[in-house]
């Protein structure tokens, strides 16, 4: 096993692990905020992990910018829906 | 490798199912809307895991296609409980 296989295997291993952390969190929190902070944190800790795992295989520069584009704009877009998401949390009340 | 990375899409896959539990419990619209942006984020995980693993390239832009519809969809989200009479008192009707 190469140390590129090794890399991606630590990296890749490391993602898959943040997956399950937001997804326990996501099930086991008390409430909707508590929630939302595991879920939008580490699942994009995750596919960052993931992202960079797989980058050492892509072929040319080209695919390699295109994983760490759709990595920001997942970033981008879960930053923005957070909030927007909590809004709605904040304003239907705490109910369980 | 093929088969280390099918393998951790499989896992991820597995996580993203645990998110349907949490839509199908809820309580509240918000916390549904949250297990479709599990959806989002982990089938993202999934499509690069799986094009890496069989070679398999336009997954890539499948990938991205389904980030940008996820954001989308939240959005979407947002804006029909914005539209939504709601609040503060008793009156949202939930079931």
């Amino acid at each position: 096993m190469s140390l590129v296989d090794l890399f991606t295997v630590a990296a890749v291993s490391a993602g898959a692990f943040f997956f399950l952390a937001g997804s326990v969190g996501l099930l086991r929190f008390p409430d909707a905020l508590t929630r939302l902070h595991a879920l939008t944190k580490a699942d994009n800790l995750g596919l960052g992990l993931v992202v960079l795992g797989l980058l050492p295989r892509v072929d040319g520069v080209l695919g390699g910018l295109k994983l760490v584009a759709i990595w920001l704009l997942a970033l981008l877009a879960s930053a923005a829906v957070s909030q927007l998401i909590a809004r709605v949390a904040r304003r239907t009340g705490p109910r369980a | 490798m093929a088969e280390f990375l099918l393998a951790a899409a499989l896992f991820v896959l597995a996580m993203v199912a645990l998110g349907f539990v949490r839509i199908m419990r809820g309580p509240g619209d918000a916390d549904r809307m949250m297990g479709a942006q599990l959806i989002g984020a982990g089938g993202i995980a999934v499509l690069l895991l799986v094009s890496a693993a069989t070679g398999t390239g336009p997954i890539v832009d499948v990938a991205l296609t389904l980030a940008l519809l996820a954001a989308f969809a939240s959005v979407g989200f947002f804006k029909s409980a914005a539209d939504a009479p709601t609040d503060d008192a008793e009156t949202a009707d939930r079931p």
